[in-house]
Parts: C-alpha cells; sequence; structure tokens
C-alpha cells in the first residue's frame, strides 16, 4: 500500500530504512529481572520441599538448596501421625481435622450473614443502617487485641469459651465486615428494577433474598469462599485464644511442633508438616487462579 | 501484521488541505489504515509519504501529525494547559517556545478559561477541542481522527460535528477522518473513500460518491434508508434508451446512466433512491403497488411499498400520507438511477 | 442503584430483623469491647478487671515500659521496611509484568502464591532459611564464600530485617495484583496517545501512569499499615520475640500481658494506644472514600 500526503513545505525527503525491533538489551533486562524475582518468590517453596525429604543426616550437611541423595517420605509420615503437639504426640493431623471443623461451618454462617447484610444494606435500607456499616467498616481495621479480652470474658460467661460453636462465632464476628462489604457492592451491580420487580410480583423480603438474589449470587459466593476459607485456615491469633486446647487449628499446632520441641529440631519433620499445613489454601488458590485476585481486588485481607 | 492482510493493495493520495473521510462497516481496515499513516502499526509493505518526507519507519512523534482518539485520550490527572504542553516540555522545547505555542492553540479553540482545569471538568466539545489542541501544538501537518464521536449522544454529535467543520474551516489543514457513520462523512468530507475488506471501493467527493456509486456496496452504504435494488433484465438497447424488465415492472432508462457500454441482453440490478421514487394515485400510466408501512419522520414520510413483490422504500413529503394497504402508483426519476451487474455488483 | 435521591429506605420488620445480628455485632462487639477496654485502661486491673479509676496511670507506667517502647520502635522500623519493600517491588513487578511477556499468568501466579499461606508457615520457612548453621548462611559458606554472613535473625540489631525480608515476600504479590487490576484499567489509547506526542515509556509511568494510580496506590498503602499494626503472627513463628526482646511488636505486647503475665490494666492501655493508631490512618482514608463515592455516582 502507498499513502502520499500533501502538506505544504516539508524539509527534503529521507531515505527509507527497515526499523530496528525493541532493543534487545531492554527485552532482555525485563524478562531478568523478572525471572529474578520468580526465584526469589519460589526459593522458599524448593527449600521446603527438598528439606521436607531429605533424612536429617543430610540437613546437618547444610546444603539447603541441594537435592537429596536419599529421597525418603518419612518426615511427611512423621509430622502427619507422629509428632508431639503439646501432651499428645499424634502428629498434626489432629489439628488438619480441626481446621476443617472450623473452617467449613465459620465460612457457611459467615458467608450467610454477609450475603443477608448487603442484601438488607442494598435493596432495603432501614435507617441507622448506612451509619451502621460504616462503623463496622472501620472494625474492620481494628487490631484484635482490643477486643480480646472483653470477648474472652463474654464468651466465657456464655460458656462459649473454648468450644467449636465459640471459634465458629468468632470468625464470623471478624469476616462480617469484609462479607458485609463484598455483598453489599455486589448487590448495587445489580439492576434495582430487577428488585422492583420482584416486590411487585408480591415477594416480601425473605422470599426475594432466598429465591432471587442468592441463586443470582454465586460469582460472589464462589470468591467469597476462596477468602474465607483461605483466610479461617490461615489464621492463627483467633484460633490461638479461642478455640480451646480440643479444637486448635493447624496452625496453631505447627508453631507449636515447631517452636516449642526440645531436643534436636527435626527440620525435615518441621517443613513436612509446614507443607502440610500450606496445603489446603494453595491446593485452593493454584485451583481457582482468577477468583482469588477477584477477592483481593474487591479489598479484602485477613490477618 | 499477523498471517492476515487487513490491507490490500491500497494507494491513496491525499490533497493538502483536504477533509478526507474514510467511511466503511466495522473490520474494513479503516482503523488500520488510520494507525499505519500514524505509525502506530507497522506496514508490511509499500511506503507512506507526508509531504515530500518518506516517513515510512519513522516514529509516530516525528511524521508531523496528531492524533484525536475516540475517548479522546487526555492525561487525566493533568491540567488542560499541561495536557497539551507535556510533549513539548518532554521534547525539550524551551519554556518560551512553549507558552507561545499553547497560547496560540488555546486562543484559536477558545480554551483559554479552560486551561487550569482537568479533563474530568471539561463537557464532551471541550475535551474534542483539547485533543485538538494537543495536535496544533505540536504543528502537525496532518490531522487523523479516529472515530472521535462515536461515544456520544445524538445531540452532541450533531453539534462537535459542526464545530469540527468549523475548524476546518479555520485551520485549513490535512485532516483525515475515519467513521462508520456516513452521515457524519457526508457532512463533514470533502472527500470520501468507502471501504470494504481492506479496499477502498470508491473515493470521491461526497456528492459524487452518493450520485453515481462504483458498485452496489457503496450505493447501499450511503443514503438512509438505502437504496432500493430492483433485480430483473436488460431487455434492449435502442439509440439512446435502454429497457429494463423486472418481471411485470418495465423501465426505460437513459443512456447516460450508464458506466460502460452495456451488454444487450443480461440481467441487471437497477438502483433507485427513496427520494426518487413518488407515489400517484392508482390507475395512472404507472407501476401499481400496495402500500405495507409508513414510518413518519417528521418532516417526511418513509413509504414502504409491495411492488410485485419487490419491496420499495419511498420518501414522501404529504400533508396527508398514505395508509397501510393503500394502492398506490409508483413513479421513478430514472434519470437519477443506476444499473449494477448482480455477479460482480459493478456498476455498469 | 439507580435512585437519583436518596430513598427514604423501605420500612419493614424483616429488614431490621435481618439487620439485627449486624447491629448486635457492632455495638457489643466491636463498640462495647472497645469501650470496655478503653475503661479497664483506667483502671488498676491486673488479673482480673478491677473498678476503679486511676487516671492515666496505666499509660505513663506503659511508656515507661522499655518493652513496650522497645515494641513501638519495632513496630515502626518494621512498619518503614514493609511499606516500602512491598510497594517498590509489588509496583515493578506490575509494570514488569504489564509489558506483554510471554508467561504472565505463570508469573503472576508464583508471585502471589506466598500471600496464601498463613503468616506462621511464612515465619517457619525463613526462620529455616535464615538459620545461621543449617540454612542460606552455611550453605553459601558450603560454597566458597567463607565470609558470608547473613546471621540476621540472631543478631538483636538486625532481627526485625528478617523479620521485615519474610512479610515482604509473603505481601508484595498483594501490591502486584492491586497495581496490575489499576495498570489495566488504563485506556490503550492513553498509550498511543502518549506515542504520538512522543513520550517515551518509563516517563509515562512515572508522569501519567502513577498519578493515575492513585487509588490503587492508596488501598495497598492502607491495606499494608493494618497489616503493620497487627504483625504477630510472623512474629511469634519466626523468632518468638527474640533473640531476647529484640523483635517484640505490640500486639504481643500486648498478647502477653493479657494472657502470660496477667497484666490487663496494662494492656488495655496498649490496646487502646493502638487502636488510636490505626483509626488515625484508617478513619480518613474511609472518609475520604466515601465521599469520593458520593461524588461520584448515586448509588446510594
Amino acid at each position: 500500500m502507498s499513502a502520499v500526503i500533501d502538506t505544504p513545505a516539508m524539509p527534503v525527503a529521507m531515505p527509507a530504512r527497515r526499523p530496528r525491533a525493541l532493543p534487545r538489551p531492554a527485552r532482555i533486562g525485563i524478562y531478568a529481572f523478572l525471572l529474578t524475582a520468580a526465584a526469589f518468590f519460589l526459593l522458599p517453596l524448593y527449600v521446603m520441599l527438598v528439606t521436607s525429604v531429605k533424612p536429617m543426616e543430610e540437613i546437618r550437611l547444610g546444603h539447603i538448596f541441594g537435592l537429596p541423595m536419599k529421597m525418603t517420605l518419612e518426615p511427611w509420615v512423621q509430622a502427619w501421625s507422629a509428632v508431639c503437639t503439646g501432651l499428645q504426640c499424634e502428629g498434626i493431623q489432629g489439628g488438619f481435622w480441626n481446621s476443617v471443623a472450623i473452617v467449613v461451618p465459620s465460612t457457611i454462617v459467615s458467608i450467610l450473614v454477609g450475603a443477608l447484610n448487603g442484601y438488607a444494606l442494598s435493596f432495603w435500607r432501614p435507617r441507622f443502617s448506612n451509619g451502621l456499616f460504616l462503623l463496622l467498616l472501620i472494625g474492620a481495621f481494628v487490631p484484635y487485641q482490643v477486643l480480646m479480652f472483653p470477648l474472652v470474658r463474654a464468651f466465657a460467661s456464655m460458656s462459649l469459651f473454648g468450644t467449636l460453636p465459640g471459634i465458629v462465632l468468632i470468625h464470623t464476628t471478624f469476616g462480617m465486615p469484609v462479607m458485609t462489604l463484598l455483598f453489599r457492592n455486589y448487590y448495587a451491580t445489580v439492576p434495582r428494577e430487577l428488585f422492583m420487580a420482584a416486590r411487585i410480583d408480591g415477594g416480601g423480603f425473605w422470599r426475594i433474598f432466598v429465591q432471587l438474589m442468592l441463586p443470582m449470587s454465586l460469582p460472589i459466593i464462589v470468591v467469597a469462599v476462596i477468602m474465607q476459607v483461605t483466610g479461617i485456615w490461615n489464621d492463627f491469633i483467633l484460633g490461638l485464644t479461642f478455640a480451646g486446647r480440643e479444637h486448635l487449628p493447624m496452625t496453631v499446632q505447627l508453631n507449636n511442633v515447631i517452636n516449642t520441641t526440645t531436643g534436636e529440631r527435626l527440620y525435615n519433620v518441621n517443613m513436612a508438616a509446614t507443607l502440610l499445613t500450606s496445603l489446603v489454601p494453595l491446593v485452593i488458590y493454584l485451583v481457582s487462579g482468577r477468583w482469588f485476585v477477584r477477592g483481593i481486588a474487591a479489598g479484602a485481607v485477613k490477618g | 501484521m499477523g498471517a492476515v492482510n487487513i490491507l490490500e493493495q491500497l494507494d491513496l493520495a491525499v490533497q493538502e488541505g483536504e477533509f478526507l473521510v474514510l467511511l466503511g462497516p466495522s473490520g474494513c481496515g479503516k482503523s488500520t489504515l488510520l494507525h499505519s499513516i500514524a505509525g502506530l502499526i507497522d506496514v508490511d509493505a509499500g511506503s507512506i509519504h507526508i509531504g515530500d518526507k518518506d516517513v515510512t519507519w519513522v516514529d509516530p512523534k516525528d511524521r508531523s501529525i496528531g492524533m484525536v482518539f475516540q475517548s479522546y485520550a487526555l492525561y487525566p490527572t493533568m491540567s488542560v494547559e499541561r495536557n497539551m504542553s507535556f510533549g513539548l516540555r518532554v521534547a525539550g522545547l524551551p519554556k518560551q517556545e512553549i507558552a507561545k505555542r499553547v497560547q496560540r492553540a488555546s486562543k484559536m479553540l477558545q480554551l483559554d478559561p479552560l486551561l487550569a482545569r482537568k479533563p474530568a471538568q471539561l463537557s464532551g466539545g471541550q475535551r474534542q477541542r483539547v485533543a485538538i489542541g494537543r495536535a496544533l501544538v505540536r504543528e502537525a501537518q496532518v490531522f487523523l481522527f479516529d472515530e472521535p464521536l462515536s461515544n456520544l449522544d445524538a445531540k452532541l454529535r450533531t453539534e462537535l460535528r459542526r464545530e469540527l467543520k468549523q475548524l476546518h474551516r479555520e485551520l485549513g489543514a490535512t485532516m483525515i477522518y475515519v467513521t462508520h457513520d456516513q452521515v457524519e462523512a457526508m457532512t463533514l468530507a470533502s472527500r470520501v473513500a468507502v471501504m470494504r475488506g481492506g479496499r477502498i471501493q470508491q473515493i470521491g467527493a461526497p456528492g459524487e460518491v452518493y450520485a453515481r456509486p462504483a458498485n452496489m456496496f457503496v450505493a447501499g452504504f450511503l443514503g438512509s434508508p438505502s437504496i432500493n435494488f430492483v433485480h430483473g433484465q436488460l431487455t434492449g438497447l435502442g439509440g439512446d434508451r435502454a429497457a429494463f424488465r423486472a418481471g411485470a415492472f418495465e423501465a426505460s432508462l437513459p443512456r447516460e446512466v450508464f458506466m460502460n457500454p452495456p451488454p444487450a441482453t443480461a440481467d441487471a440490478v437497477l438502483g433507485v433512491r427513496p427520494e426518487h421514487i413518488s407515489l400517484t394515485p392508482p390507475g395512472e400510466a404507472h407501476i401499481p403497488a400496495e402500500v405495507t408501512l409508513v414510518e413518519p419522520m417528521g418532516s417526511h414520510q418513509v413509504v414502504w411499498l409491495d411492488m410485485q413483490g419487490q419491496r420499495l422504500a419511498a420518501i414522501v413529503n404529504s400533508a396527508v400520507p398514505p395508509e397501510i394497504g393503500d394502492r398506490v402508483g409508483v413513479a421513478m426519476d430514472l434519470e437519477r438511477a443506476c444499473l449494477f451487474d448482480p455477479r460482480s455488483e459493478e456498476r455498469l | 442503584m439507580s435512585s437519583s435521591r436518596r430513598s427514604r429506605g423501605l420500612r419493614n420488620v424483616a429488614a431490621y430483623a435481618a439487620l439485627l445480628p449486624m447491629a448486635v455485632t457492632v455495638l457489643l462487639a466491636y463498640l462495647g469491647t472497645m469501650a470496655w477496654s478503653v475503661r479497664v485502661s483506667f483502671s488498676s486491673s491486673r488479673t482480673l478487671p478491677v473498678d476503679n479509676f486511676v487516671g492515666l496511670a496505666q499509660y505513663t507506667k506503659l511508656f515507661e515500659t522499655e518493652r513496650w517502647m522497645l515494641s513501638l520502635q519495632n513496630m515502626a522500623l518494621f512498619g518503614v521496611l514493609f511499606i516500602v519493600g512491598c510497594m517498590v517491588l509489588g509496583f515493578a513487578l506490575a509494570v514488569f509484568i504489564d509489558q506483554r511477556v510471554k508467561g504472565e499468568g505463570v508469573l503472576r501466579t508464583v508471585f502471589l502464591y506466598p500471600y496464601a499461606m498463613s503468616f506462621v508457615a511464612t515465619g517457619l520457612v525463613w526462620q529455616w532459611l535464615l538459620n545461621p548453621e543449617l540454612g542460606l548462611q552455611a550453605t553459601i559458606r558450603g560454597w566458597g564464600f567463607e565470609s558470608f554472613t547473613l546471621d540476621w535473625i540472631v543478631q538483636q540489631d538486625a532481627v526485625m530485617y528478617a523479620i521485615a525480608l519474610a512479610a515482604v515476600w509473603q505481601a508484595s504479590g498483594l501490591v502486584m495484583a492491586l497495581m496490575l487490576a489499576g495498570l489495566r484499567g488504563i485506556d490503550d489509547s492513553l498509550w498511543k496517545a502518549a506515542r504520538i506526542d512522543g513520550i517515551p515509556p518509563w516517563r509515562v509511568y512515572m508522569s501519567i501512569v502513577l498519578p493515575m494510580l492513585g487509588p490503587s496506590i492508596g488501598t495497598a498503602l492502607v491495606l499494608l499499615s493494618v497489616g503493620v499494626v497487627k504483625v504477630f503472627d510472623v512474629v511469634v513463628a519466626m523468632t518468638q520475640g527474640g533473640p531476647g526482646l529484640a523483635s517484640e511488636v505490640p500486639a504481643k505486647f500486648i498478647m502477653d500481658n493479657l494472657f502470660g503475665r496477667a497484666n490487663i490494666g496494662l494492656a488495655s492501655a496498649a490496646s487502646t494506644v493502638l487502636l488510636a493508631t490505626v483509626l488515625a490512618v484508617v478513619a480518613p482514608w474511609l472518609y475520604a472514600r466515601h465521599r469520593a463515592g458520593a461524588k461520584a455516582g448515586a448509588h446510594g
């Protein structure tokens, strides 16, 4: 093709030449930086994996990056079923099931409450609800310690302290601000006409919620589930304080295993235990990909 | 540009000071052509000259062009003044020179009272002027417009269209404008290039392209409602007239209608614009038809007819418009009609 | 919501009833406990709350406690390192990834996965990595660099660097994700216009993109700051506050005094100080966002 555009008085014609592609150094620099960064981020994971399958003799040699000369899965078995978490020595599997027992109901309840709140705030807007919501949001930033002791006493007086329902209630309470925000923002994108049509059709508060809004909320529920499962599973301080000895989550037990052992530290077992504890959220992260990022974009941070 | 050729075999010569509109449907390559001229896309083969300079491989910033985008692409965190002067400052021009150029452009575009405002505080028309101002201060020789009015509502669009035409008169600069809206093309252009499939179908003054389309695509693209096509045959030539028949419909066309000498008998498509069709009371020596739909447009009415199985649109301006079901007679001004070859779609 | 004026809100008993848990939570679990804590901080409670009023005695005692002052110092140091580190690294990662590199999806996954791990796990891993006898120091010495030292974790002056390193490793991905979302929101034609104006890419990032990312940067800063104030898990896991008290942080100080050393008056005073700090950062930001939101569109 050729395009000739006439203009008044232009300078002398320039010879045509092939342009140079984006300078090589710049492109190489970009990749170099990114790959170095990737190495920095992957390093600990690599070390964890490698350490967790080495026998202790190799670890004592002090080559942290070296591949195992003699690979063994013994540390994993030990971590799961034999290490001492406090008084018992049955491995971290107890903590795993505790965490599951905590995470499942907490996620369900906190999401339901959040959805309900978001729904009421978005569509119905009773008096004072906006002010209340603002206060709730501020609550999301308050450090736990401020609320800790009074809550402990309150729970103790209600016989909820150290019980499973207790920790579930705690997680629901502390998760309420973010969950409510999430759903409220989501429902803000639903056209109000839909809601009004439902009311004209005769729907009341609960019917509209259960039969119309909840089913429509599937995408945001997925995001909420990911956020809550990851956040509650990874929680440490709340579980430490409120869960009681029989229900300690995996994170707390992990810390016990590693930081309160007497005698020689079995680093391979420790790393195996750490990996086991991180397994659930990592798998969720890898599987959910874009949904995980969406949760972040919704302004979420737990802990 | 990848394996698919977006533009093929395209030769275009733009005259100094003209307002050239690249018109066509989505995907016809008009934006690609504009971006190539700007230097934002590299060409695979051929050359581009601006003035006497071969700019085929020159950076956009050195091509002496300015470009206005659909979203105007103003720097949102900078004031109007900074928006216009930023490029010059980066280029290292002395402060006095920058101030001089900004002042001149601002005066020409009536932006003086707005210099301190941010783009978010400007109206659509003001933003358009700032975008043009950005190109002006760079002393661009050619202004490129990439569908700048497509995002706006109808009223604003007509207003800005007029401003643009006015501006072109005042500046006298060469402007290349891309759009899919034929009304914009007709009102703004000094020349229109109708594009389809990466090729220019026809290029010429708006009136020319409208009255004497080179093929069926161009004929159908311009004009609203679009031109009526009647499929039939050429049945004979005699003297300075040719006979056309489509079923029971017969017409006799003057020789001037043809671009090339036509074959004696062949399939042909007759193209008649709605405004060249008038309705007569039935029974007179005109082809009968039945009214199927009437669309009142305020200043006129569009009447849809069924003429022996062929659907036609006619523009009628009457105090008593016809009603659905009326039987009317159809009269056509065949001096202004065209004939097309149904296979090649070219003008006969 | 498309209502053009503030709608009065629908009077419906069910709505009020449904929001009751939220009201209870806000009033009791948040405001009530905060008030309670503040109240206790004005008393001389030790193991159990005591109903007297001692004015600012606890606060004076607090700021004379060396351990508290040290924890504040540590928090400040950690805050600077953590926030600067995360912002710079996160922004750099976002910008580089945005350059249309191959394997973008994989890279994003790699940079963000640490955020999916708990702070405890992060602390433990880095504790292992920074172990002087068996970790990085030993390994690199084993490669022949006899004088290489990386024993931050056992040095009183340097332990906070170690913790900051682990925390930056964990949270940079978050900043990257936020920045990337902001970058992607920038209209393509802006880049083209800048190209025609002759503005080099780095200048575009500095003068045009960065200002446009204001809100994303604000969000990131607030989230990171809150994380700084709350930092607890990673310290407990990585160093237990040690060596000695060198890596003590306010959150840990409070927890220890609440449950371990049974001095709830002091702990409450410390909590109140922490609360005030957080509110000072968060309240103006929330207010600004609320105002911007109200201005931008009547979504109620």
